[in-house]
């Protein structure tokens, strides 16, 4: 007998134990899911992780009234599809209740605003353990998160003073008000995504797949015409493209792409020279330490 | 494709960071908009070069400060291997940070700035990387462009490090000259130093030999979670899931659970993939047994021929990681060891290391941060466990503040005390 365990069958157990110790240490669990792949890969690892029970922790949306229209059709059937409860928490509903304000100029977007939703959300729900797709490869202050990421009373994470994390013991330990971030699929890769998706037969959101879209440049980046504000200046055409991410329609660029299969976007992924983020996300450009800054107040 | 870990180890400034920088960007695992933002950042800075720490030091404080705080991970491939890297920080205050780094890692590479030698912080980071057990050790003698390439200054340091080496368990030691900066000895062989005869360090890390370090030996299966489904068509079930931590389970095994001591029979597996003949390391699986005895989180499984040891009195080796106190006896911490959490006591502290002479010294009565010692703790309910260096994974715990909540500790267990 040969004991041998593939990359992908490591990543996957791994992710496993991780959404088990979870729900063995919480009270009030809850798995955030964007609609895009990474949260989606989540979904299905957590079904694994359960089977055959239910779910046991509800799924929650974070609706910023700018996402993909493919990505809210494909939210609204989570809920038959996967047997579980969806949450939606909804930017726009903020705005009206004057919890935030619209950002305004030419960097505005709903990306920031998001947290004071996410952490409401939180709040009212109680939640102490929010599960995230976040990838450590993803992005550079993402690279030093923990498996278990402690959050204060605020919502705020301090990457200055992280618990130390040994082996996979996982210390959860926190008081009323406070929550943990939890990363099942911190160790995976862009690729090993895709490759896991293959394997798994993980059904996506349509636009991940090259599909002929009205697009124009800006910054170096192709936006969706139909999502985005434009000027005069900024010529319109259409293209093959897809998305790496999925991110609010008006801030994620798309990519040329001929890929209509999973085992295209895999050649595509491997021969890539930019990074997922890199390509697609204005909202990372605005300035180096973007990211960090974001996640500091609570984003995901 | 196989897959290595590694970490980096070392005093603050000796150059990781920048190593790994260079090992990225050579080994061509960089992408243009990550290579684009570091030169710009580099340029942003004053620097009159690409600072390729920048590759991993990621935070604004890191920056800000030129240093590493926390521990980053990246991850690479060549066609021959994969690669899982934590670079950490050589700042002492941040040594727990680097524990957390060094604790999965399968290969350590500990940096020395030639020009500086062998310090307090390099020696600590070598100690605490073979208590980990970390079977392989690589020392990269740093910053070699400083010196002339000169292979005397080289031999100096080896020297030093090999005496300190001498004290302590290492199995598998390779030393190779480089520069960080220039990248001489990294992915390829250096023209500088061709008194140099050894691999460059990416080869090496390419062939290192890494017999897995999973137990397959001794059956442990701590359960972690039952799975009780609502359903009239599970009625009656229960499956016991849990990750197998060494050794290999079928269909059909009798086992022992502890620690009520009943015995009963493997009658199903079920893996992510669906139903198993047989779990091993490091799969998640689920577990149905013949009698239905009260199993709970924190039981452990075996076989009555292979057992843990139960005990309540554990005898280990503790790194103290917290500047807001101390170990000492008679105090009482949470102790988290696999799927178990319980209470604990300090019962005596028998011995503080002097890092610098690894000399064991007796006569104290309290760890501080950073330090490491020997202690004997008294667990409130009985722990399933094994020697560290025969079990990772059933040999090491955590220590947690009860009133802070704080990881204060970790330990890894050299045997019973009762
Ligand atoms: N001349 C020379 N300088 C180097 C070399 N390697 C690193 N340095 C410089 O040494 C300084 C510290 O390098 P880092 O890579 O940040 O050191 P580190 O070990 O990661 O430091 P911490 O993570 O804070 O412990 C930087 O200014 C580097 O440019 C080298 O091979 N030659
Ligand atoms: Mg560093």
């Amino acid at each position: 007998m040969n004991y041998e365990v593939t990359h992908l069958d490591a990543l996957e157990s791994e992710a496993i134990y991780v959404m088990r110790e979870v729900k063995a240490e919480f009270e009030r669990p809850v798995l955030l899911c964007s609609g895009g792949k990474d949260s989606l890969v989540m979904v299905h690892i957590a079904q694994k992780a359960f089977s055959p029970c239910k779910l046991p922790f509800p799924i929650m949306h974070i609706d910023t009234g700018l996402n993909f229209p493919e990505v809210i059709d494909f939210r609204d059937k989570l809920e038959e599809k996967f047997n579980c409860r969806l949450l939606v928490a909804s930017v726009q509903e903020s705005i009206d209740k004057g919890r935030i304000k619209e950002e305004v100029g030419p960097t505005a977007s709903r990306n920031r605003l998001q947290i004071v939703t996410l952490l409401d959300a939180i709040g009212e729900n109680r939640f102490d353990a929010v599960f995230g797709g976040a990838r450590r490869d993803e992005e550079k202050s993402r690279a030093k998160e923990r498996f278990f990421s402690f959050r204060d009373e605020f919502g705020q994470w301090d990457p200055k003073a992280q618990r130390p994390e040994l082996w996979n013991l996982y210390n959860g330990k926190h008081r009323q008000g406070e929550h943990f971030r939890i990363f099942p699929i911190s160790n995976w890769t862009e690729l090993d995504v895709w490759r896991y998706v293959e394997r798994e037969n993980i059904e996506l959101p349509p636009i991940y797949y090259a599909h002929k879209r009205k697009v124009f440049e800006r910054d170096g980046m192709l936006l969706a015409a139909d999502h985005v504000q434009h000027s005069s200046e900024e010529e319109i055409f259409s293209a093959m493209v897809r998305y790496r991410t999925l991110g609010d329609a008006n801030i994620t660029g798309a990519v040329l792409s001929a890929a209509t299969s999973i085992e295209q976007i895999i050649n595509e992924v491997s021969s890539t020279r930019l990074t997922e983020r890199g390509a697609t996300r204005a909202d990372d450009r605005v300035s180096d330490a973007a990211m960090e800054d974001r996640k500091v107040e609570g984003y995901f | 494709m196989e897959l290595l870990r590694f970490a980096t180890a070392g005093s603050v400034d000796d150059g990781k960071s920048t190593l790994i920088g260079r090992l990225l960007f050579d080994s061509k695992s960089v992408f243009e908009d990550q290579i684009e933002a570091v030169e710009r950042t580099s340029e942003q800075m004053g620097a009159d070069y690409t600072n390729l720490a920048l590759l991993t030091d990621g935070l604004r404080a890191e920056r800000e400060q030129g240093i590493t705080i926390d521990v980053a991970y990246r991850y690479f491939a060549t066609p021959k291997r994969k690669f899982i890297v934590a670079d950490t920080p050589g700042h002492t205050q941040y040594t727990r940070n680097m524990v957390t780094g060094a604790s999965t890692a399968d290969l350590a590479l500990i940096l020395v700035d030639v020009r500086k030698g062998i310090t307090e912080q390099t020696k600590r980071h070598a100690f605490i990387s073979t208590l980990l057990g970390i079977p392989h050790l690589v020392l990269c003698i740093n910053k070699m462009d400083l010196v002339g390439y000169e292979k005397e200054a080289f031999d100096s340091i080896r020297s030093e490090f090999a005496d300190f080496a001498a004290k302590l368990q290492i199995h598998d030691l390779v030393v190779i000259p480089i520069s960080a900066l220039h990248g001489d000895n990294v992915v390829d062989r250096s023209l500088n130093m061709q008194w140099y005869g050894g691999a460059s360090l990416l080869h090496h890390l390419e062939e290192v030999h890494i017999g897995s370090d999973r137990n397959l030996i001794d059956p442990r299966f701590p359960i972690q979670y039952v799975l009780r489904p609502q359903r009239d068509d599970y009625h009656d079930y229960r499956g016991y899931a849990g990750t197998v931590a060494s050794g290999s389970f079928r269909i059909g095994d009798e086992v022992l659970i502890l620690p009520s001591g009943f015995s009963s029979t493997i009658v199903e597996i079920n893996g992510p993939q669906g139903p198993l003949q047989e779990a091993y390391p490091p799969l998640s699986v689920a577990m149905r047994f013949s009698e239905e005895y009260d199993i709970s989180r924190g039981d452990m499984i075996c076989r009555s021929g292979n057992q843990p040891k139960v005990a309540q009195g554990v005898d280990a080796m503790i790194c103290w990681f917290t500047p807001d106190s101390f170990l000492e006896s008679k105090r009482k911490l949470v102790i988290k060891h696999s799927t178990n959490s319980t209470r604990c006591l300090v019962e005596e502290l028998i011995y503080r290391l002097d890092i610098n002479t690894l000399h064991r010294e007796e006569l104290v009565d309290r760890l501080t941060m950073n330090e490491i010692g020997r202690v004997k703790l008294r667990t409130m309910k009985p722990l399933m466990f094994d020697a560290y260096k025969e079990n990772r994974s059933t040999g090491a715990f955590i220590l947690i503040d009860e009133n802070t909540h704080d990881t204060v500790g970790a330990g890894m267990i050299l045997g019973s005390t009762d």
